[in-house]
């Protein structure tokens, strides 16, 4: 047995140790940022804010302009959680609400599943199963119904947006639905117990005494589905056709930040070229990190300080 | 509004969630149907011996690719797993202050951000300087995709650990970075294990940040400072490409990286339910 006083060192420098190895976790956000700025340097220069709304991307003219990747980004991500956050909230309220006792384990961890499934075999399925689908079963009826609208004009040929937003909302379904269970999981059963002595159904228990009490924490879950879905790369990439357009059907070729730089980083030869992709990384990373820390916040309110939907990463 | 119409209401709505949520699970059995069914056919011994032969023959299998992806994940572990539990660790145990939040925060915001830009970091930091890819600047971006998720899953596991049981080691005359290691730590190892191992699995089907970092080989090799073709690159590669043969390989690769990660996702829930199988 040591001293007290030679004890008393080693407790501090273990806590020292520890505290070293927590102090890297702020010390990588820093330097994703310095590397992604320092790179992006020359293209921040060169072009300016309106790096963010032109749309010439000309490696020969060495012209550079982001607006249809955000536009593909935000798009693409938009769409994915229009599909994803019905079914996912229906997850969350199945699981704590309506399902029997024996049916929440093994559906849960199902849906769990889905996060499992590495995106890039979820982009190959895109491309021989999904793609194919919804050329045969889903674009035709969708055009005979709503052809008229701008959002369903010209041939669709496969890789297109509507499929890169298929695939996304299938990909952050499993982490909006996890994180918003373990916000429905921590309304007190006393909401759901008093509207049902109030003579409430059991949906308007669910909608009008657990839902809202929940709020904060369920939006903070689509946003994380929304950071998940801003930054997702290689299913997207190889669904959602990769051309520099703006175009508002779905039906036709997009691109987004994130596949952008994973489609033209290694042929990226010139300096300017290569610092271009970086000011997208760079956009990309300050966006994702706003937006999850916005989730954050949000969740933590419901839930302080309890690491939600840790079991769906 | 009639009793009739509310009852009528929530019946609709019952079903209506019930519909969706299973649409949900029909989606993974969809996709991990579609794998077996697609990918079973082209496993055989030469798929996990053979490397890859030139496009346009048919044979060959992706001994290289599983080599590679053994050797860039375990090496990102051997990087990750130390950081990212010792960073876990000081969330539990000292993690109530300032530092603490920001950690946690700063953790939690980590984990959302896309791993093509950590992709970014490996190759300025290593591929730039040495002008070669490398399986090494690889090994590195997946370390840090490992680390923020490390260490909110060991802190949660730690925190499991009862107060009772720390307070009686310090009752005894313990040291407290004694207690830490060899009565906390100690107990909530499962737990530690569990979230290593589902760490590991989510990197090990990580493509974006080896696409410039790992890059791919077609050859056999497991030196860390040469490229290095991993199952998620050889997917990418075979199932972007024109020809029928890579298709059929792109699936059966499929199928082993899956089969890959959900063995290590049920090893890991099969560590916790040793541990703590009455509590969670």
């Amino acid at each position: 047995m040591t001293s007290l006083l030679g004890r008393d060192r080693s407790d501090r420098v273990y806590r020292r140790v520890l505290t070293g190895f927590a102090l890297i976790l702020p010390s990588l956000i820093l330097i994703i940022l310095g590397v992604l700025f320092f790179n992006a340097l020359p293209a921040l220069e060169r072009f300016g804010p309106s790096f963010l709304w032109t749309s010439t991307w000309d490696p020969v003219a060495e012209v550079y302009g982001a607006a249809p990747m955000i536009f593909g980004t935000l798009a693409s991500s938009m769409l994915a959680l229009l599909i994803a956050v019905p079914l996912a909230l229906s997850v969350a309220i199945f699981l704590t609400e309506f399902s029997p006792r024996w049916l929440r384990q093994p559906v849960a961890f199902l849906v769990e599943l889905l996060a499992a499934i590495p995106s890039v075999v979820y982009g190959m399925w895109g491309i021989f199963v999904l793609i194919p689908f919804l050329r045969s079963y889903v674009v035709p009826p969708l055009k005979a119904l709503f052809g008229w609208t701008p959002f369903l004009q010209g041939v669709f040929y496969g890789n297109s947006l509507l499929a890169g937003g298929v695939i996304l909302a299938i990909m952050v379904v499993p982490y909006i639905a996890a994180v918003s269970r373990e916000v429905l999981l921590a309304v007190p059963a006393s909401q759901r117990e008093a509207a049902l002595a109030m003579g409430a159904t059991r949906w308007e228990a669910v909608r009008s005494a657990v839902l809202p009490y929940g709020r904060a924490g369920l939006i903070g879950a689509v946003i994380l589905g929304l950071g998940r879905a801003l930054g997702e790369t290689m299913a997207v990439t190889m669904v959602i056709g990769n051309r520099h357009d703006i175009s508002l059907s779905l039906l036709q070729p997009a691109y987004t930040m994130a596949a952008a730089i994973a489609n033209e980083f290694s042929e990226a030869t010139t300096a300017t070229y290569q610092s271009a992709l970086m000011e997208v990384g760079l956009l990309l990373f300050v966006l994702t990190v706003t937006v999850n820390a916005i989730a954050r916040i949000l969740i933590w309110r419901v839930a302080r300080g309890a690491a939600v939907g840790s079991k769906a990463l | 509004m009639s009793a009739f119409r509310r009852h009528l209401t929530s019946r609709v709505m019952t079903a209506l969630v019930v519909v969706l949520s299973f649409t949900a699970v029909l989606a993974l059995l969809l996709i991990l149907g579609n794998l077996v069914a697609k990918g079973a056919s082209s496993i055989d011994w030469a798929f996990f011996t053979k490397s890859p032969v030139p496009a346009g023959q048919s044979g060959g299998g992706v001994a290289n690719a599983i080599a590679g992806t053994a050797v860039i994940v375990g090496l990102a572990a051997l990087i990750g797993v130390p950081i990212g539990v010792g960073a876990g660790m000081y969330l539990a145990e000292y993690g109530g202050g300032r530092l603490g939040f920001l950690v946690r925060f700063i953790a939690d915001v980590l984990n959302g951000t896309p791993s093509i830009v950590v992709g970014i970091v490996g190759w300025t930091f290593i591929v730039k300087p040495t002008r070669h890819f490398s399986a090494l600047a690889g090994s590195v971006a997946l370390a840090i995709l490992m680390i923020p998720m490390l260490a909110r899953t060991t802190e949660e596991m730690v925190r499991l650990v009862p107060n009772s049981l720390r307070e009686a080691a310090l009752a005894l005359g313990y040291a407290r970075w004694r207690t830490s290691l060899k009565i906390v730590a100690r107990t909530a190892m499962g737990g530690i294990v569990t979230g290593c191992l589902v760490g590991i699995a989510r990197i090990a089907g990580e493509t974006a940040p080896l696409l410039f970092t790992a890059l791919g080989n077609l050859n056999f090799t497991l030196n860390v400072n040469q490229p290095m073709q991993t199952l998620s690159l050889q997917i990418y590669v075979y199932a972007t490409g024109p020809f029928d043969e890579w298709h059929r390989l792109a699936w059966a690769s499929a199928l082993v990286l899956m089969g890959l990660v959900l063995v290590i996702s049920l090893a890991a829930r099969w560590v916790t339910r040793q541990r703590y199988g009455s509590i969670r």
